[in-house]
This record gives structure tokens, C-alpha cells and sequence, in this order.
């Protein structure tokens, strides 16, 4: 089991999950966060003040696989998130130690 | 009496209460999502708090039976013979009753300007207390000179229509006052202070449009030509103000903003505002254009002077209310209002040096008071929050609410 965890542009999202969902994946968590890369931010300008606004808004994708599905869901991710621009985002890979199904108490890949 | 002068005033008087709710609301979209309810509370309790203290002493102190030029008495105390019959002075067709409310309406959305100038940093408490004592020893005794019967910058023959010098200048000066003892926000230079709602701000402006009809043609006291004149160029004044500070922006920075556009539009009802009643339409046009420009430029001054009038009371306020004051010298025509006078275009050069003096007495007065009562109501109580209830924000720390629950 193993743990992905993806940082992506909002509108790619849709793209993703459908990506993700032909692959097998039962299922993910998003949210939306802030942050900066390599992109930095943008400038937006108030009666004449201009700010620097360093943290841009982002999805991060939680999904957590068996480990045969991972390398197919690196490249789902990677094809369907990219646009070939700065700020395209990134995949990290973690271990898993333990899942369980809260209503079943089903354990690891039977879990998920 | 005049039934449709009546009704005329009356309406007025409702849209120009509708003003300081559509200011706070103006106001509130500019702050940070922190301060909105402290920012919106500070102009809706002004509308409590200046009308007792209107109906109990001040509309006596301002249009009382006069004392030396300086200060009306108080024969008119707690609306004491204020009734339904009309005043030769004050709207000889209508009540004086519905004079005194539409007066009303001026007293307590002229404090509320200022507070945007001490907007995200004030305690509730400092600002109730400096509010009343500017109401009694700012705005009535001002009032009373420029429009009371007998004042001494009204004996002078200075043009203020409705409001520049009363309303515009003295708020906009007592801002940059409040603003300079009240110190900057925690992090300025280094905090972005985005607006937090954008399109609340921009209701609030369209709102104070609307209202602002009241505010200049309800001057007339009448449902008049002179009231038609004044609807007329107050509109032109702003919708030309509003593109001309788009523009500038435009050219200066690149787009053109939606707050642009609010903005020069707020600029260009105050300039207008005191040359409402006495200039036409197409000097309405330059009037506007200025106007835009020039408060555009006063706010890019702010960060060069390095002082922190966070909603731009000074640069809008104050420049735009200088403006529309000087520029009536320049304008004023008695074509438009036989009982005003004729401005520097118009053959009289003289206009122009009174509506001079009427700025500066403005100027001097209204910023040395306000720095004066803020500094001793700092000494007494503290004019501003602690750090900590700084950094939660005003909403919590002086009202115990959030504006926004996800």
C-alpha cells in the first residue's frame, strides 16, 4: 500500500479523478491549498498598491493504492495534470503502514 | 407649506441615510475578512449615536439662533419648537421638521467617512467616545459657520451646496489627523492588505451613487430647477470621474481595476458635492474628470508620505472635498442659482479667494481638533486594540462575532 500525494492546478482536477477512476482507484480526498514552487506567485495591484502574493491556490489529491497500481497512477496523473507551464505541480509517493474500513473493520488493501 | 417640496426633502433624507450603511458596506469589502463586522459596526452605530446627540443638542448647535458667527444657542434643545411650520431660513416650504431630519443624515455619515482611516486597528469603545466629542466640537460648530444663518465663512459668501467643506474637507483632514496619532497597522510594508471582498465594496459605492441624489438635490430644499440642476451634474461628475481614474490606472499600472471604477466614482460625487447647486453640466464634466485624476494621485501619496489611511479617506475625502470646494470658486455660474454667486470663469475672481479661505479655516480647524481629541482620548482610555486582539481581528476581539462561517 502506499500513499500518494499530488499537488495540482484546480482546473486539472476533473481530468485526474476521471484518470484515476478508470485505473481502479475507489476513491480520493482533496482539498484545496496554498503554496508556492518554482512558479512564485502573482502581483495584484489595489488602488495604485501593488502586492506580491506569494502563495498561490492548488489542489492536493490524497490517495492511497495498492502498490502494483502505483506506477499507472504516477503516469495518469503526470499525462492528465500537465499543461507544459510552470506551476504545473508535483507527486509525492509515501508508505503506508495500515488502512481500515471504519464500518467493516476491514484492514489493508481490502480497505481501500 | 409645499406638499411635493415636502415629499421631495423627505425622500432625500431617506437616501441619504441609506448612505452610511452603503459606505460601511464600502468600506467593509476593503478590510480584511477579520474586521469586516467591526468596520460595517462602526458606520451602523453612528447612525444611533449622532442622532440622539442630533435631536438633543447638535441640530441646535448648528442652525440655532446664531452667537457671534460662532455657534448656534440652544433655543431649538431637544427639537424644542421644531415642528411641522416652516423656517424662512431653512426650506420656506417645507417643515422645519423635515429639515432637521435631513440635516441629520449629513451629521452622521460625516463621522463615519473618518473611519476609515483607523479602519482594522480602533477600539470600540475610543471611537464611540471620539465620535460624539467630534460631533459636538467638529461638525456643529463647522456646520453652523458655513451653513447657519448668521455663520461667519456663510456672512463671508462662501458656496458649499452640500457638504465639501462640512462634510468632505473636514472628514478627510480629521482622517489624516486620526491616521497619524492612531499609527499604522501591525505589518504595514510587509502584510499584504488585500480587500477581502471586492464586489461588497463595489455595492457599497452603487449605493452611495444612489444615495447621493438625496444628498445634492434634496440641497435644494425644493423639488426644484435647482434640484433637477444638481441631480444632473452629480451624476455627470461621477461617471466621468470613475473613468478617468480608470484610465489613469490604466495607463499607470497596467488594467484597469473594479476598485478603480468605485473609487472614481466616490471621487467624483465629492467633488461635485459643494458646486452641485451652482455650476452646469458641462463644467460638471471637467469637475468629474479632475476630480478622478486628482484622487488617484492622493492616494498614490499615501505610501510616498508614509502614513496609513487605510481606506483612502484623505486622498478621496479631503482632495476630492478640496477640490469640489476651490473648483465651485472656478465654476460657480448665477446662471444656474441666481442666489449664488458667479466663479473666476464666470467674471468673478473674488469667489475663487472666499472658497480659498472657507478650505483653509476647514483645513486648520477640523485637523488641529481632531488631533487635539485624539490625543487626550488616547491619554484617557487608548485609542487602539492590543496586538493580540490586532491579530484576531476586530470582529472577535471587540464584538465576540466571525462574519463568515464555512
Amino acid at each position: 500500500m502506499k500513499k500518494i500525494e499530488a499537488i495540482i492546478k484546480p482546473f486539472k482536477l476533473d481530468d485526474v479523478k476521471e484518470g484515476l477512476t478508470n485505473l481502479g482507484v475507489h476513491g480520493l480526498t482533496v482539498s484545496e491549498v496554498k503554496g508556492f514552487g518554482r512558479q512564485r506567485g502573482h502581483k495584484e495591484v489595489y488602488r495604485g498598491a501593488e502586492y506580491q502574493i506569494d502563495f498561490v491556490p492548488k489542489i492536493k489529491i490524497e490517495v492511497v493504492m495498492p502498490t502494483s497500481l502505483v506506477p499507472d497512477a504516477i503516469k495518469v496523473i503526470q499525462e492528465r495534470a500537465h499543461t507544459g507551464e510552470i506551476g504545473d505541480g508535483k507527486i509525492f509517493v509515501l508508505p503506508l503502514e495500515e488502512a481500515v474500513r471504519i464500518r467493516t473493520g476491514e484492514s489493508g488493501d481490502d480497505a481501500l | 407649506m409645499n406638499s411635493g417640496d415636502t415629499a421631495f426633502v423627505l425622500v432625500s433624507a431617506a437616501l441619504v441615510m441609506m448612505m452610511t450603511p452603503g459606505l460601511s458596506l464600502f468600506y467593509g469589502g476593503m478590510v480584511r475578512n477579520k474586521n469586516v463586522l467591526g468596520t460595517i459596526m462602526q458606520g451602523f452605530i453612528i447612525v444611533g449615536v449622532i442622532t440622539f446627540e442630533w435631536v438633543l443638542f447638535g441640530y441646535s448647535m448648528s442652525f440655532g439662533t446664531d452667537h457671534a458667527g460662532i455657534i448656534g444657542g440652544l433655543n431649538w434643545i431637544g427639537l424644542k419648537g421644531v415642528g411641522m411650520v416652516p423656517n424662512p431660513n431653512y426650506g420656506p416650504t417645507i417643515p422645519l421638521l423635515a429639515f432637521m431630519i435631513f440635516q441629520c443624515m449629513f451629521a452622521i455619515i460625516t463621522p463615519a467617512l473618518i473611519s476609515g482611516a483607523f479602519a482594522e486597528r480602533m477600539k470600540f469603545s475610543a471611537f464611540l467616545v471620539f465620535t460624539v466629542s467630534w460631533a459636538i466640537l467638529v461638525y456643529n460648530p463647522l456646520c453652523h459657520w458655513v451653513w447657519g444663518v448668521g455663520g461667519w465663512i456663510n456672512r463671508m459668501g462662501a458656496l458649499d451646496f452640500a457638504g465639501g467643506t462640512v462634510v468632505h474637507i473636514s472628514s478627510g483632514v480629521s482622517a489624516l489627523a486620526a491616521a497619524v496619532v492612531i499609527g499604522k497597522r501591525l505589518g504595514y510594508g510587509t502584510t499584504a492588505y488585500r480587500p477581502h471582498n471586492l464586489p461588497m465594496t463595489v455595492t457599497g459605492a452603487a449605493l452611495l451613487w444612489f444615495g447621493w441624489f438625496g444628498f445634492n438635490a434634496g440641497s435644494a430644499l425644493a423639488c426644484s430647477g435647482l434640484a433637477v440642476n444638481a441631480f444632473v451634474v452629480t451624476h455627470i461628475a461621477s461617471a466621468v470621474a470613475a473613468l478617468s481614474w480608470v484610465f489613469l490606472e490604466w495607463l499607470h499600472r497596467g488594467k484597469p481595476t473594479t476598485l478603480g471604477a468605485a473609487s472614481g466614482a466616490v471621487a467624483g460625487l465629492v467633488a461635485i458635492t459643494p458646486g452641485s447647486g451652482f455650476v452646469g453640466p458641462m463644467s460638471a464634466v471637467l469637475i468629474g474628470i479632475i476630480g478622478g485624476a486628482l484622487c488617484y494621485g492622493g492616494v498614490l501619496l499615501k505610501t510616498r508620505l508614509g502614513y496609513d489611511d487605510s481606506l483612502d479617506v484623505v486622498g478621496i475625502h479631503g482632495l476630492g472635498g478640496i477640490w469640489g470646494a476651490v473648483s465651485t470658486g472656478l465654476f460657480a455660474s448665477r446662471e444656474i442659482n441666481v442666489s449664488g454667486a458667479n466663479g473666476l470663469f464666470f467674471g468673478n475672481p473674488s469667489q475663487l479667494g472666499i472658497q480659498f479661505v472657507a478650505v483653509l479655516v476647514t483645513i486648520v480647524y477640523a485637523f488641529s481638533l481632531s488631533y487635539l481629541l485624539l490625543k487626550i482620548i488616547d491619554k484617557l482610555i487608548g485609542l487602539r486594540v492590543s496586538k493580540q486582539d490586532e491579530i484576531s481581528g476586530l470582529d472577535l476581539s471587540q464584538h465576540d462575532e466571525t462574519a463568515y462561517i464555512f
